[in-house]
């Protein structure tokens, strides 16, 4: 393996410490009196900090000038969603007991679920199509119209976990600041200002190039408009 | 069942743990023939006491943070003695009471009594304790009183979780006369045949089994008599969403879950939520032409 599939591999390792954690605390009976609740908290706790830190790869690479970051961007979605799912599906079989009757009440009548719900579904065509295959097969710029999916999902994630808590909201008002820090330091000066066309590696171009993508920003003024 | 003990002598000292574990196994199965009218028939089938651990390490006291788990790390700052209870209000003897005094001047039960949180969770819990009832004859309350109004104690260096305002502190609760005259309503002073812990509402603690939980206030300071329905914490917290009465109702969901199941502690697969949680053939009357889903 060369040295980025090693630093991949390492970010997918670490990326599964809190999964393994989990379940060296349920072996070790260390889930406390609710532990369906427990482990549906941390994996949903897990996906939105993950989904956050997939947001955070662009903004920190334009402050740091890392531009390598984008390369484990991928990488960190699918993490994310990895956690997405094993949430669901304890939600569905663990704690629902797979009585879709109740399911589908949920998921129809509960604004929280509902959201929840919703972020989860937008996910899956990102995981899916998060191949080198589908980017050329989509093509860069609608693979990266749909992959601004990631915005409502992780939205729709922290909005969940807001509607869910009763009485205190001090995590999940903590986890929508940081959200809508990442998302305001996407706000573009104006196309007036001093740069119309600003520095940028997007995800495309990573994924499009490959290996031949390396610190020399790629310009592309298609891409101006940003979400 | 309905275990009468000797009044002068704390009830920790009576009989060992492991005793009293296989005395439980004896009356369990004699429960059927002791059976009283008024006490609920428990533990029914299939309906075993929650754990110790877990009935003093999940729970809902947001003064010691709104963890489940913070009460038990947090409440040894609670210093539950000496501790005194005022009693007030519409009624011909306000007294305020040692805590012990009153431990001792009303003979302890064990009442084994299902806890339905509005979380949809639940435990069975053998509390200690005795109606509410008694102490409120004793102290004669006048044709005015129509609810009876608890409150919490409010010291934010014992109870560090009222440094934040996650609700309006002190906590306060209120039930109707009749429903506090009900015979299933308790005033409780420990569980499993202990003194209660800090965590579940020391030193003395309302318990209300047909209500969601959190009706049934902890730490109580002051119990008065009133002639109108008395502010609650969360029906002011959140009005839509919390009712002055809040009986548990598998009908009327909360409304962002629903509360028709619910997770018993310690058991895999969500029960269906009982009317009145089990209670009522003996509470259901006391609502007799109420639109329970309007006054939820």
């Amino acid at each position: 393996m060369n040295r980025r599939g090693w630093l991949q591999a390492g970010v997918v390792a670490l990326g599964l410490v809190p999964l393994a954690w989990l379940a060296a605390d349920a072996f070790g009976d260390r889930l406390g009196a609710n532990p369906i609740e427990e482990i549906t908290h941390r994996t949903g706790d897990w996906t939105i900090r993950f989904l956050l830190a997939t947001l955070a790869v662009t903004p920190l690479r334009r402050l740091t000038g890392w531009n390598w970051l984008i390369k484990f961007r991928r990488t960190i979605g699918l993490i994310a969603f990895s956690y997405a799912t094993v949430h669901f599906l304890i939600y569905i079989g663990l704690d629902q007991g797979f009585a879709f009757a109740y399911i589908g009440e949920d998921i129809a009548k509960r604004p929280y679920i509902t959201v929840g719900f919703t972020a989860f579904v937008f996910l899956i065509p990102l995981a899916i199509t998060s191949t080198q295959g589908w980017v050329r097969r989509l093509g860069g710029k609608r693979w990266n119209a749909l992959h601004r999916l990631v915005y409502v999902s992780a939205a729709g994630g922290v909005l969940h976990y807001l509607w869910l808590v009763k009485g205190d909201q001090v995590t999940p008002v903590y986890y929508a600041a940081v959200l809508v820090l990442l998302l305001a330091l996407r706000i573009r000066r104006s196309p007036s200002a001093a740069r119309p066309v600003e520095q940028r590696v997007d995800l495309l171009a990573d994924a499009s190039r490959g290996a031949q993508i390396g610190g020399e920003p790629l310009h592309r003024p298609d891409a101006r408009v940003q979400p | 069942m309905l275990i009468k003990r000797p009044p002068d002598i704390p009830t920790s000292e009576i009989t060992d743990e492991r005793l009293f574990w296989r005395r439980r196994d004896f009356l369990g199965a004699m429960a059927g023939a002791l059976a009283l009218h008024l006490v609920p028939r428990l533990p029914q089938q299939g309906e075993k006491l929650t754990s110790f651990e877990d009935i003093t390490t999940y729970n809902n006291f947001y003064e010691f943070g709104t963890d489940k788990k913070d009460p038990s790390r947090h409440a040894h700052t609670l210093r539950p003695r000496p501790w005194s209870v005022r009693v007030e209000g519409e009624i011909k003897k306000p007294k305020v009471y040692d805590v012990d005094e009153v431990i001792r001047r009303y003979p302890a039960q064990e009442r084994v009594y299902r806890l339905r949180c509005v979380e949809a969770w639940s435990m069975v819990i053998p509390w200690l304790g005795f109606p509410l009832a008694s102490l409120l004859r004793d102290v004669e309350p006048t044709s005015n009183a129509k609810f009876v109004a608890f409150t919490t104690l409010h010291d934010p260096e014992q109870m560090p979780g009222q440094k934040r305002g996650v609700l309006p502190w002190p906590y306060v609760e209120g039930l109707r006369l009749d429903e506090a005259m009900h015979p299933l309503t308790l005033l409780v002073h420990g569980l499993y045949g202990k003194p209660l812990p800090n965590q579940n509402g020391a030193p003395l603690r309302l318990v209300v089994p047909w209500k969601y939980g959190f009706k049934s206030i902890k730490s109580i300071v002051r119990i008065r008599l009133v002639r109108e329905q008395p502010p609650t914490t969360w029906s002011m917290s959140a009005p839509n969403e919390y009712g002055f009465y809040s009986n548990v109702n598998p009908d009327v969901d909360h409304p962002r879950w629903s509360q028709k199941r619910e997770r018993r502690i310690g058991e895999l697969r969500r029960r269906l939520t009982l009317p009145f949680n089990g209670y009522a053939d003996q509470v259901a009357s006391l609502y007799t032409g109420m639109d329970l889903r309007r006054t939820f």
